[in-house]
């Protein structure tokens, strides 16, 4: 979850009310973003990413100055028209085909206030905006920028401009190889014939979205008086909706709203449009929900929502607003969730352990009472341990994206994984017996997954007098425990000593495998003791059970 | 106590013995028992408060394999130079090993007695220097001859020659050796003479058929309980097995039922059925083990798949506006190592009948993330997943059943805070206070499902209280300990034990 850093002093003076700060602190928390540090500095909260618009100071304040009654229900802001326009071309219809734009004039910025849009910017970027795939913002100086501007795309080879932060004109190819910025996102791009580009009425480049601005129009700096806004991508909605978070953000620093004609090839539309959206709130449903009478007008007031007659109105810059739920859970949050008394229902149902976890208890009771320890190991491991440590060659199950090569895979036998523990251990006094209850994994085309997964238990003893005959000894005390009888037939098998392995069949079917593990095997686990193991199925032991 | 009845047949040798003569070796001559017995029988003795023990190291210097021959037959440099008594003579001439010739060499070279002559072969001459050593015994010798004996008795040139036989090849060596001082104590002396009258000790078969009223009471030796005994070392289920059994309890007790299921699942059950968008961070390869092959499993039933789309894309019927995006089937086929055991409660909503409801499900299970291990996090761990499902459920029951949760596990003050997921609405983090360490904890994330999420599931829209809670980090929090890896711990040494 992103965290942004707000100034300390800013919040302070904006909120309108005097706090202390361990006050501040729980008012924060109780609205519901983390507060991960708060010094005279700085306050660092971490915030939810359904809340996009308290990613930036003002927007922070705004809904704190709400929250804690300062200044209650809608926010309205006036938008006039800046007679400007945006032209799009069809030519961008593939490769990024809308755009939402606004201009904001009367702005006094300071360093830190440029500070705080970029942030806002940039951490829309990455949550948001999914590191800018579905969407990307611009922010240009106006007073350079000569209207009308064209979005257009164009060849990138046949388009060059000096990228921010550069000195250099290069043409959109090369700032995909040579820029920072193209580097990173340069998959965005990756493959399109045309490059997207807003343009002016000069012909100066302003950006190349969504990778970078252009040094000579898109640097905003404190003698910026009035800024362009523009947010590209590819559903005009989600565009207008982030459009209205940052233009709320800029109009709260003092700014005045404009709004832009876009002209589209079908359609000519107006942005930004920052009407409130109007829903229906059933208090019934709102009451039950919640459990508990509450003041659902003044709740939702205090979270800047207005309220009257069953029908609420949820600010533009709320994107979050999905469903009248997300409107109680507000409701709630304004409430408190410290003034809800917990209450446990009657609700009469009858407890059941699921029968495999009974099954596995009693296993492990009869295992203890044996003197074996229970260890317990992942189910993730990888190609080395479960095959080339184990001497063999079976296919498991990797996975495709695992950031470590030693979880990498899913064990297919429980054996390595009590050979690890053996090895960890070596240095240990033995014997050592030591068993598990865990899930092993392998391909089977009949499984919805196409895997199947089975609790299998596994026990291992190492020491100089542990043999065949003493992991026998147990299988078979278990065995008659449950009134099992069992059959054993020698088998070959790789990581076991000839002619001291076999599968352990009981009414007939395969439940287990048995035997001495070799001391190849022995040697790569490092350990100088002899190992006896057995690995039975529990849910193929289980359906013998009747 | 009557302390004469406490002691056995050893110690009471050794008493008797002692009233003689209080040296180790008189005792253990007297006693005919093992130098062993004897201590113990001591040690036993000085613990009944009848014996003054005085137990003290020396170190000795003795002589080692070498140096026990080279007392006898002298030290090869002095060999060497006896050899060269009568004029040069050629390596293989004199009577010592190779390696005894190099050392030998050099000990003389250093002191200029000899001068190599010749090189092929290796020959040598002595030197005036060679020749008064001849008749005069050099310090290491001297101080050869005195041993064994104790470190502390050493004079200043002897330490030199201490220093240098230690450097050499086994000549010397420095061993501890305990030597004790007995005394019989005010107590053991009133003891008077004890008669060699039998007591019995283990109580076996024959003692129980032979025992009748007429043996005296007396006969049997008695112990002095309070004395030290062996440690035992038993076997114990894992420790964080016993706790997963303490916390299914909890939750049987309160009437739920355990779900269990697979720990591979498609995106579909893991994410899509949550109403967890597919561009959403959480589906990101950086979080999630995607299975290279079989890449993909199969959907549920059509029905319930366009029911899940539609959530998805416009909301359905659940009155929601949804995501607002397009769908993608393939995605939602990609298999996953489950995230969360939530995953379990969806498939459970999706299977329930009008029954079943009002019901109440649990799990405590594994499940992966695609991270490295390190002291806070675990590519595998453990979460404590519930629903209830009940037309008349409401949030401040959620609240209920959690307090309640963590009031069985000990913990008297829990609070909640807003919290975000995609798939719950009034999202709640649960905390609790540790009043040891004055400070709140989070233990785990919970809400009520959203209508996106259980009305594709269950058919038609209900309030599902659910909860998703940590089990680690309360288990660290009641053991102590500060490293998660310490949970997952096998070493057979330090085995754990969890009781509430």
């Amino acid at each position: 979850m992103p965290t942004v850093a707000l100034n300390y002093g800013t919040v302070k003076s904006g909120i309108g009310k005097k706090l202390s700060d361990d006050e501040l602190k729980e008012r924060i928390a109780m609205l519901g973003t983390d507060l991960e540090s708060l010094s005279k500095e700085s306050i660092v909260v971490e915030v939810f990413p359904n809340r996009p618009d308290l990613l930036a100071e003002f927007g922070f304040i705004r809904a704190l100055r709400s929250f804690i009654g300062v200044e209650k229900g809608l926010r309205e802001y006036s938008v006039k028209s800046s007679g400007l326009s945006v032209n799009i071309k069809p030519s961008v219809s593939k490769v990024r085909p809308y755009t939402a734009c606004a201009i904001v004039k009367g702005l006094k910025l300071t360093d830190e206030k440029i500070e705080q849009i970029i942030q806002l910017q940039e951490k829309l970027h990455v949550t948001h905006c999914r590191n800018r795939s579905k969407a990307a913002i611009g922010i240009y100086p106006s007073e350079k920028i000569k209207y009308p501007i064209t979005f257009c795309a164009e060849d990138p080879k046949g388009v060059s401009f000096v990228p921010l932060g550069d000195t250099k004109p290069m043409n959109g190819l090369q700032i995909l190889s040579r820029h920072k910025t193209g580097r990173d996102f340069g998959h965005l791009l990756e493959g399109k014939e045309k490059f997207p580009f807003f343009i002016d009425a000069k012909g100066d480049v302003l950006s190349m979205p969504p990778i970078i601005n252009s040094e000579l129009t898109g640097k905003v700096t404190t003698s910026t008086k009035e800024v362009f806004i523009e947010c590209s991508g590819f559903d005009l909605d989600f565009l207008k909706e982030l459009l209205n978070i940052i233009i709320c953000e800029l109009a709260d620093m003092g700014g005045q709203i404009f709004s832009m004609s876009l002209n589209y090839p079908d359609k000519k539309i107006v942005t930004p449009n920052l009407k409130p959206v109007a829903m229906k709130l059933d208090e019934a449903y709102v009451q039950k929900l919640l459990g508990q009478k509450v003041n659902i007008k003044e709740c939702l007031e205090r979270m800047g929502f207005s309220y009257s007659n069953g029908t609420v109105l949820i600010p533009s810059y709320r994107v979050d607003v999905l469903h009248p739920m997300d409107i109680v859970e507000d409701i709630a949050i304004a409430h408190g969730y410290e003034n809800f008394e917990p209450e446990l229902p009657v609700i009469s149902t009858i407890g059941e352990e699921a029968r495999i976890e009974r099954f596995r208890k009693k296993i492990a009771e009869l295992l203890v009472g044996l003197e074996l320890n229970e260890v317990t190991t992942f189910s993730v491991s990888n190609e080395r341990i479960q095959n080339t440590m184990m001497g063999q060659k079976e296919k498991i199950i990797e996975f495709s994206n695992s950031k470590s090569s030693e979880y990498s895979a899913l064990r297919q036998s429980i054996i390595p994984s009590m050979m690890e523990v053996l090895q960890l251990n070596a240095k240990n006094e033995y014997p050592q017996r030591i068993f598990e209850m865990g899930a092993v994994f392998y391909k089977d085309k009949n499984e919805e997954t196409g895997v199947r997964e089975d609790l299998v238990l596994g026990v291992a003893l190492c020491g100089k007098n542990e043999d065949f005959t003493r992991a026998r000894q147990i299988i078979e005390h278990l065995l008659k425990s449950f009134n099992l009888g069992l059959k054993l037939e020698e088998i070959t098998d790789t990581r076991f000593i000839p002619g001291r392995v076999g599968k352990l069949l009981v009414g007939g079917k395969q439940i287990g495998i048995i035997g001495e593990i070799h001391p190849t095997v022995l040697v790569n686990f490092r350990l100088e003791m002899p190992v006896a193991v057995f690995e039975i199925n529990l849910g193929t032991l289980q359906a013998q059970l009747k | 106590m009557d302390i004469v009845k406490s002691l056995d047949a050893s110690e009471r040798l050794v008493l008797g013995a002692l009233k003689q003569s209080s040296e180790l070796k008189d005792i253990i001559n007297s006693t005919k028992l093992s130098e062993v017995e004897v201590i113990r029988a001591l040690q036993w003795l000085s613990n009944k408060g009848l014996v003054g023990l005085e137990k003290s190291e020396t170190r000795f210097v003795e002589l080692g394999e070498n140096g026990t021959r080279y007392q006898r037959e002298g030290l090869p440099e002095r060999i060497m130079l006896n050899c060269l008594k009568d004029g040069p003579v050629s390596a293989d001439e004199i009577p010592l090993s190779q390696e005894e010739i190099q050392v030998s060499i050099g000990v003389l070279k250093g002191q200029a007695a000899i001068i190599i002559k010749g090189t092929k072969p290796l020959s040598f001459e002595l030197t005036e220097n060679g020749r008064n050593l001849l008749n005069k015994r050099t310090l290491q010798e001297q101080f050869l001859n005195t041993l064994p004996r104790g470190e502390d008795s050493l004079g200043p040139e002897e330490k030199f020659s201490f220093q240098n036989l230690m450097s050499r090849k086994d000549i010397i060596r420095l061993v501890e050796r305990k030597s004790i001082k007995v005394e019989l104590t005010d107590a053991g002396k009133a003891i008077g003479p004890i008669g060699a009258e039998k007591l019995i000790g283990r109580v076996t078969s024959e003692v129980i058929s032979s025992f009748s009223k007429q043996t005296p009471k007396s006969t049997f030796k008695t112990y002095d309980i309070s004395s030290p005994v062996p440690t035992l070392k038993g076997a114990s289920r894992h420790v964080l097995y016993q706790a997963i059994d303490y916390i299914r309890r909890i939750w049987l007790d309160m009437g739920f039922k355990e779900m269990t299921g697979r720990m591979v699942q498609q995106s579909f059950w893991n994410f899509d059925a949550l109403f967890t968008a597919q561009d959403h961070p959480v589906r990101d390869l950086h979080d999630t083990f995607f299975i290279k092959d079989p890449k993909n499993g199969a959907l549920p039933a059509r029905e319930l798949v366009e029911r899940v789309r539609k959530a998805h894309e416009t909301g359905w019927t659940t009155g929601s506006k949804g995501w607002q995006y397009k769908w993608n089937e393939e995605v939602a086929k990609q298999n996953v190592m489950r995230t969360h055991t939530t995953v379990l409660s969806a498939r459970t909503l999706a299977s329930l009948t009008p029954k079943d409801i009002p019901g109440k499900f649990f799990s405590v299970a594994r499940n992966f993330r695609n991270e490295t291990i390190d002291w806070g996090h675990s590519f595998e761990f453990y979460q404590v997943d519930g629903i209830v499902v009940s037309p008349n459920v409401t949030f401040r029951n959620l609240l209920g059943y959690l307090g309640e949760y963590y009031r069985k596990l000990g913990y008297d003050q829990v609070r909640f805070r807003p919290a975000y997921f995609p798939y719950t609405e009034m999202s709640v983090e649960a905390e609790v206070y540790l009043k040891e360490r004055k400070k709140w904890i989070e233990l785990g994330g919970a809400g009520m499902f959203r209508p996106e999420v259980v009305k594709p599931l269950l058919g038609i829209d209900m309030p599902v209280l659910a909860w998703g809670q940590g089990l680690e980090r309360g288990i660290m929090e009641h053991l102590n300990i500060t490293d998660l890896r310490e949970i997952y711990s096998n070493d057979l040494e330090k085995r754990r034990v969890w009781y509430k």
